[in-house]
């Protein structure tokens, strides 16, 4: 029986039934299902969060000063961007102006974050799907050599560094313990990267895994630590001191050349492995151009990266900000973070109760009051699900949506709206990929656009990272070492009742935190996060969400091994912690089970 | 049919030779206090023992201590990974999914029941069935209870899986549960830290399959060698303390001094961690380096301790030099009023030296 949902897809669940649980190589749990037809394409696609943790309401009565953490540890993969948002939040809320430098470090920290997440989602969350690591074992290794130094100037290019590296893996494979390499889709017919190519990128696997941990120094500099770095409402906790007494403790001369080193070794990485990597796989996929999804319809981008301290206007964002619907790109609508009419979550599919589910609510008042039950067409029993039933609630993550549109966010979309507004710092990268892969601008619209993307926007990082340290040493050499302001700091200076939002753009895609507060406590507390967005189960108009609409219509070569739906659905990232906290205060009133 | 590596021969792969191997055996035999014998059987079982396989589970978390694992310098994730253990089972990196991944599990436990090592990222929620974390459509707990089971020792990761963290502060909506309240009957070390360093995290994983039995653990079960002393005890602004010099207001003169932060808040005098030794991101810095307090990130129940910024005061008892045993007996916070006392005490010694002068 097919349906066609008001956001263009045609739905068949006639089909039999594959499902995916756990999908790994994510953040979180999630739960994929679909329908394939008798060639084995997927016709209809269900995708649950199955996780909930209810921070929100755990935030409720306490210090907003301290919200910071706790919303930092909705995710530790994204960690410090929803720190970042709440305090942007507050500082909203209360009317709290930063100084400059604090807006300058905490760019770099994000766009730390942005590097160092792209990287590891590439390495070793996706590459596994486009790489057989089995494979890689009759490779040559003179002929890897040729081709990894035909692409890149790397120098860890050599035939002996491949064949050392071949040796190494062979033995492991040889010994039968395969890690987590174990029970992967290896000769699956979808893999397409001749030996050599898969040996150089499980080579560069593993360069990436030694590398990722220096980019994340920059957090601990600047932060303490990482994952999970400290904030500060009002500015950054780290306070400078160039060259005067004490300076050892605090961001001087030997730390601000730490961070610019590990920026050169950041923007090499990334020029060099990163990017090539990204080119020459792509080079062997270029025909399989699935997993579009909403991307050719609609998509949306917050911005961030402020050029100047508290202006969060789009021309103060150096990511861009907007929506586009319907595929139109001759049109990008701004955003209201405040209007109660453009964002709104809808649980008519979740599992969460609402008293008019035919109604979205705007995260200022937001309620969210767990309900947990399988529908009528449901397999299995309540602890033990067969198959779900997608006409009733199957997800522990809302749909939020803009104005009623289901819309994609992420480094795709962000590429896609700069795109639009012409800005040529996203446009000529773009073209010039496409350009080199002899393919088209619609190309972009697939599961392979969207890992190009996360590439490119690394590189735009990158080079961003060095402008904003060298922007934070000229306004040091110019005399401003401010890094807080703390003329209220304390709640005994703010109003009665505030109310405020802080946004960003996670390496996932756009973010938000709404806070009221009253009488300097926390009242309310809404986070609607990026995999929220992507990873949404339908609305009550039936419009499907970023992961559905990216699976639809894929053939699948193998069902029993689904490689292509872990393909799509990771060239999302998914991060399913942050899609599925929040909360309401009648979850105090749930029943308890004893702990023996 | 493959062939199952020892830890001889990996080590022997990584060209370490026969005779350091038994030099090795020998110093380690006689660090336990063990004759002999012993060097010669621990010889023979990392001979012939396959790297021990690590199953690691994935509760309701936030995946920070995987990415702080992966973060660790000495030994790299990557050698841990290939060479030290046999990683058969981790959400997060595994290539399999679906019914593959679950195979893994199935397989682990019959082959090598009594002989893995289960880790346990996160906790299960007790509420709704169970069913606030589903994994391959049921609840995790009884995911978690299954594979405990057959495990030869359990690694509870972080402040989740140790005592609940984020999701279980006040009012712990879905009854978010430390693991050793679910599984009794198994030998849990827990490593506490939100995250924990990830030095600390290879350092406990490293010392298992090395030694083949858990580090000295002390009554809370942390490791004593990571866990016993406070980040106050070792902290390089402890000098600052003693003077009676605080930082008393964000970015002041103080503040750019490196000043002491227990003013602003600081939990550095009532947690039990390695942060001021080991530091973090192979010592790069650490919280209080870095300008702010510690949050007390490693102690049971430290998100309802008050605000971060709160001053640690208010209960009057002395006996700040407690050991990590006999804090563990009562509340965190109770350190908090010696710690008052103790930052009075130095000003006044301080004071006191002056007007000696």
């Amino acid at each position: 029986m097919g349906i066609e949902t008001p956001n263009g897809f045609k739905l068949d669940n006639s089909g039999k039934r594959v499902v995916v649980d756990p999908v790994t190589r994510i953040e979180g749990h999630l739960r994929v299902e679909v329908n394939v037809d008798d060639n084995n394409v997927i016709r209809n696609a269900v995708s649950t969060g199955t996780m909930w943790r209810g921070i929100e309401v755990i935030l409720r009565g306490r210090d907003p000063r301290d919200a910071w953490a706790f919303t930092e540890r909705i995710c530790g993969v994204c960690t410090g961007t929803h720190a970042l948002t709440s305090v942007r939040a507050v500082e909203n809320a209360i009317d709290i102006k930063i100084p400059e430098n604090a807006n300058t470090i905490r760019n770099i920290m994000q766009l730390t974050l942005q590097v160092h997440d792209h990287i590891v989602h590439f390495y070793h969350l996706h590459a596994l799907d486009w790489v057989d690591v089995v494979s890689a074992l009759s490779a040559d290794p003179k002929a890897t050599s040729a081709l990894a130094q035909s692409i890149s100037d790397w120098p860890l290019s050599s035939p002996g560094y491949f064949r050392d590296l071949q040796g190494r893996l062979k033995k492991f494979v040889e010994s039968g313990q395969l890690g987590p390499f174990k029970n992967g889709y290896w000769g699956h017919p979808a893999y397409k990267l001749p030996p050599e190519a898969n040996l150089m990128a499980v080579a560069h696997y593993l360069e990436a895994l030694d590398f990722q941990k220096e980019i994340v120094k920059i957090h601990t500099i600047y932060g303490g630590k990482n994952p999970h770095p400290n904030w500060l409402v009002g500015g950054v906790p780290c306070a400078i001191n160039i060259d005067g007494t004490g300076a050892v403790g605090a961001v001087n001369m030997e730390r601000l050349n730490y961070v610019s080193e590990i920026i050169d070794q950041m923007i090499t990485f990334t020029e060099q492995v990163y990017l090539p990597d990204v080119q020459a796989i792509g080079s062997f996929y270029k025909d399989w151009l699935y997993g579009g999804g909403l991307s050719g319809k609609s998509v949306m981008s917050y911005g961030d990266i402020p050029e100047h301290a508290n202006d969060y206007s789009a021309s103060s964002l150096k990511m861009p900000h907007g929506v586009i619907l319907n595929g139109n790109l001759k049109e990008v609508f701004p955003i209201d973070h405040r209007d109660p009419a453009e964002i709104q979550e809808f649980v008519t599919h979740s599992w969460y109760k609402y008293p008019d589910e035919t109604k979205g609510l705007h995260p200022w008042d937001g309620i969210t009051e767990p309900h947990y039950a399988l529908g009528p067409k449901a397999k299995g029993t309540r602890t033990n699900i067969e198959a779900l039933d997608e006409e009733a609630k199957y997800s522990w993550i809302k749909s939020p949506r803009w104005k009623g549109n289901a819309v994609e966010v992420g480094p795709l979309a962000r590429y896609i709206i700069g795109y639009a507004l012409g800005k040529p710092e996203f446009k000529d990268p773009a073209d010039k990929l496409l350009q080199d892969l002899g393919v088209p601008l619609t190309a972009l619209f697939s599961t392979l656009g969207r890992t190009a993307a996360r590439a490119l926007e690394c590189q735009w990082a990158v080079r961003q990272l060095r402008y904003f340290q060298d922007k934070l040493v000229a306004n040091l050499k110019a005399g401003d070492m401010a890094t807080a302001n703390t003329d209220k700091w304390s709640p005994d200076k703010w109003p009665a009742e505030a109310k405020g939002v802080g946004f960003t753009e996670a390496p996932r895609g756009a973010l938000a935190h709404w806070i009221k507060v009253k009488n300097g406590r926390i009242d309310n507390y809404q986070c609607v996060v990026p995999t929220t967005w992507n990873g949404s189960p339908r609305d009550p108009n039936g419009n499907i969400g970023a992961f559905e609409a990216a699976l639809m219509d894929t053939p699948l070569a193998d069902p029993e091994k689904p490689l292509e739906i872990l393909r799509t659905l990771h060239s999302f990232d998914p991060c399913l912690a942050c899609s599925t906290h929040v909360m309401s205060p009648d979850g105090q009133d749930m029943a308890t089970v004893t702990v023996r | 049919m493959a062939v199952t590596e020892t830890f001889y021969d990996v080590i022997r792969r990584q060209g370490i030779s026969r005779r350091s191997f038994v030099k090795f055996c020998n110093l380690t035999a006689a660090s336990l206090g063990l004759g002999p014998l012993a060097a010669t059987q621990m010889a023979e079982a990392l001979e012939t023992k396959p790297r021990t396989p690590v199953i690691w589970m994935h509760g309701l978390e936030c995946t920070c201590c995987s990415e702080s694992f992966i973060r660790s310098a000495h030994p790299l994730a990557k050698d841990i990974i290939l060479s030290m253990l046999s990683l058969d089972y981790d959400d997060t990196i595994m290539a399999a999914a679906g019914h593959q991944a679950e195979a893994i599990l199935v397989e682990t436990k019959e082959k090598y029941k009594g002989q893995y090592i289960l880790a346990v990222e996160g906790n299960p929620p007790l509420n709704e069935d169970g069913m606030f974390c589903i994994d391959g459509g049921k609840p995790f707990v009884e995911k978690l209870k299954w594979m405990a089971e057959d495990a030869s020792a359990i690694i509870a990761w972080g402040a989740c899986a140790s005592w609940g963290c984020v999701q279980a502060a006040k009012p712990n909506p879905t009854q978010a549960t430390p693991i050793d309240k679910v599984i009794r009957n198994k030998p849990i070390i827990k490593v506490p830290g939100c995250p924990p360093i990830a030095e600390v995290m290879t350092g406990v994983v490293t010392y298992i399959t090395t030694f083949g039995r858990l580090p000295e653990l002390d009554r809370q079960g942390r490791p004593k060698m990571f866990y016993s002393q406070r980040i106050h005890d070792k902290c390089y602004r402890r000098p600052h303390f003693d003077a009676g010099q605080f930082v008393e207001s964000w970015d002041d003169d103080n503040a750019r001094k490196g000043y002491c932060l227990y003013k602003m808040g600081c939990k550095g005098p009532t947690t039990y961690n390695a942060c001021s030794t080991i530091r973090w991101n192979n010592g790069v810095s650490f919280p209080i380096q870095s300008g702010h307090g510690c949050i007390g990130c490693s102690e049971d129940g430290f998100w309802d301790q008050g605000s971060f910024y709160d001053r640690l005061t208010s209960i009057n008892q002395f006996g700040v030099e407690l050991n990590a045993d006999r804090v563990g007996m009562t509340a965190a916070g109770v350190v908090g009023a010696a710690v008052a006392v103790h930052a009075a005490a130095s000003v006044v010694k301080r004071l006191t030296t002056k007007t000696d002068a």
